[in-house]
């Protein structure tokens, strides 16, 4: 299974996901600039995202806290996603994300 | 909170500084105290706990030994219980600025102007300093402390002016209510029409904006206007409206803390990727009488866990000791049998 992810440069990773790993750490295991600093806890926007337009409706909604937390992300736009709280399966297979921009 | 907090400003001398006062740093407090090592704690935030109580203080942790289930602020609170007996003091909301020789020690000058001389130094600053989160917005450095803030230090600078606030948390909301008052104008921008933020507050907020006496947009910042610092507008942006603008002469952007390496960096330390490469015997740096201790430091098999953190401070507060009492024959003692450590502990 595939995680395709844009870094902030604009060059494009295919990265081998496994299942039931958060996007997030399949990027981190790459060694991908992406902070995470809270680890995977949903508590501090630091693994922030964007997904493809034409994989938003394909991956699961994102729950409250998640909704909540990304009032703390930097250049949150609508298709925003903290990646520690996407989980890679099947179904996701392919998911293209791009590593949003960082606090300066 | 019943920590010794020491007022900023100070000049002090103890056995050992450190720098952080997370899990790890707190610990160490009390593996140095059994050592009969005095201690000074610094910290940017403006309580102990570090990560566990500024990030995840009501989310569980369960790989404490001992500890089935534990909070971040319930460790915290634990772990302040258990060095209590040590009378470590606190020195907070700053940050260790600087780093020089001192005689066969060292001297800390914090951002408060604090000076700690100490025999030895240990950094256990886990990700480094929180400070808050910039929005990456071209240009917004050259604003920054003339029109741009990311905190309020003086209300006053905001009297009469034109004031946009970012943010949905309850900084953007708290400022949001102490500012518009006294604000020209203040406008609230937030990129959702929802806050992560106590529901009295937004309560006020919206009805401040029924009242006409403050707005809410929702929209994104998507650049800043004006010269020499001085901001004259934003550019915002939503899906129906496209780019717009929106008169300003201060922006305080309100998206929490992030972790930043900070003045570390500059102390002459040897670093790999912004971490603090150290032995795994004593957890020293290559500098003699600095340590590192906790997530700041590397060494291979390096494991970013509290109970890592805890081991590294205890192997440290042995070479600390030697440092600090080089007449003094090391006892290795035991809490359980030894009535010494169990005075220390007032609990014999």
């Amino acid at each position: 299974m595939k995680l395709i992810v844009t870094d902030r440069t604009g060059k494009v990773h295919e990265l081998q996901a496994r299942d039931d790993w958060s996007a997030m750490e399949v990027i981190r295991d790459a060694n991908l600039p992406l902070s995470a600093e809270c680890g995977g806890a949903c508590a501090c926007a630091t693994c922030h995202v964007y997904v493809d337009e034409a994989w938003v409706d394909r991956i699961p909604a994102a729950q409250q806290q998640e909704v909540d937390m990304l009032d703390f992300g930097v250049a949150v736009q609508e298709n925003s996603r903290l990646s520690c709280q996407i989980k890679m399966n099947a179904e996701l297979d392919g998911l293209q994300v791009t590593l949003a921009p960082e606090s300066l | 909170m019943s920590a010794n907090v020491a007022q900023p400003g100070g000049q002090h001398k103890t056995d050992v500084v450190i720098i952080g006062a997370g899990p790890i740093g707190l610990f160490a407090v009390f593996e140095l105290g059994l050592l009969d090592l005095k201690t000074h704690l610094i910290d940017i935030l403006d309580r102990p706990g570090g990560q566990c109580t500024e990030l995840y203080p009501e989310k569980p942790i369960y790989d404490i030994p001992g500890l089935v289930e534990v909070t971040g602020q319930g460790l915290t609170d634990k772990l302040m219980d258990q060095i209590k007996p040590f009378g470590a003091t606190f020195h907070l909301s700053q940050m260790a600025e600087s780093l020089e020789k001192a005689g066969d020690g060292w001297r800390i000058t914090t951002d408060a102007g604090t000076q700690i001389e100490a025999r030895v130094v240990v950094i256990a600053a886990g990700g480094g300093s929180f400070t808050p989160k910039k929005p990456p917005i071209p240009g917004i450095e050259s604003y920054e402390n003339t029109s741009v803030f990311y905190a309020v230090r003086k209300m006053e600078r905001f009297r009469d002016k034109v004031v946009v606030i970012a943010g949905g948390g309850d900084s953007a909301l708290d400022w949001t209510l102490n500012l518009q008052p006294i604000a020209k104008k203040l406008v609230l921008v937030h990129h959702r029409d929802g806050f992560r933020a106590a529901p009295d507050s937004v309560n006020k907020m919206r009805a401040l904006v029924a009242e006409g006496k403050m707005e809410f947009q929702v929209a994104n910042i998507k650049g800043l206007n004006g010269a020499n610092g001085q901001l004259s507008s934003l550019t915002l942006n939503t899906k129906e409206k496209g780019d717009y603008q929106l008169p300003a002469e201060m922006l305080l952007p309100f998206f929490g803390l992030t972790m930043k390496l900070g003045p570390v960096a500059n102390f002459g330390i040897n670093l790999h990727e912004n971490l603090v490469p150290v032995d795994t015997e004593k957890f020293e740096t290559t500098t003699p009488g600095i340590f590192a201790i906790g997530d700041i430091n590397t060494y291979p098999g390096k494991l970013k866990l509290i109970l890592s953190g805890f081991h590294e401070g205890a192997l440290m507060a042995q070479q600390a000791f030697r440092y600090c009492k080089p007449d003094e024959k090391l006892r290795f003692q035991y809490t359980t049998s030894s009535s010494s450590l169990q005075k220390k502990l007032g609990v014999a």
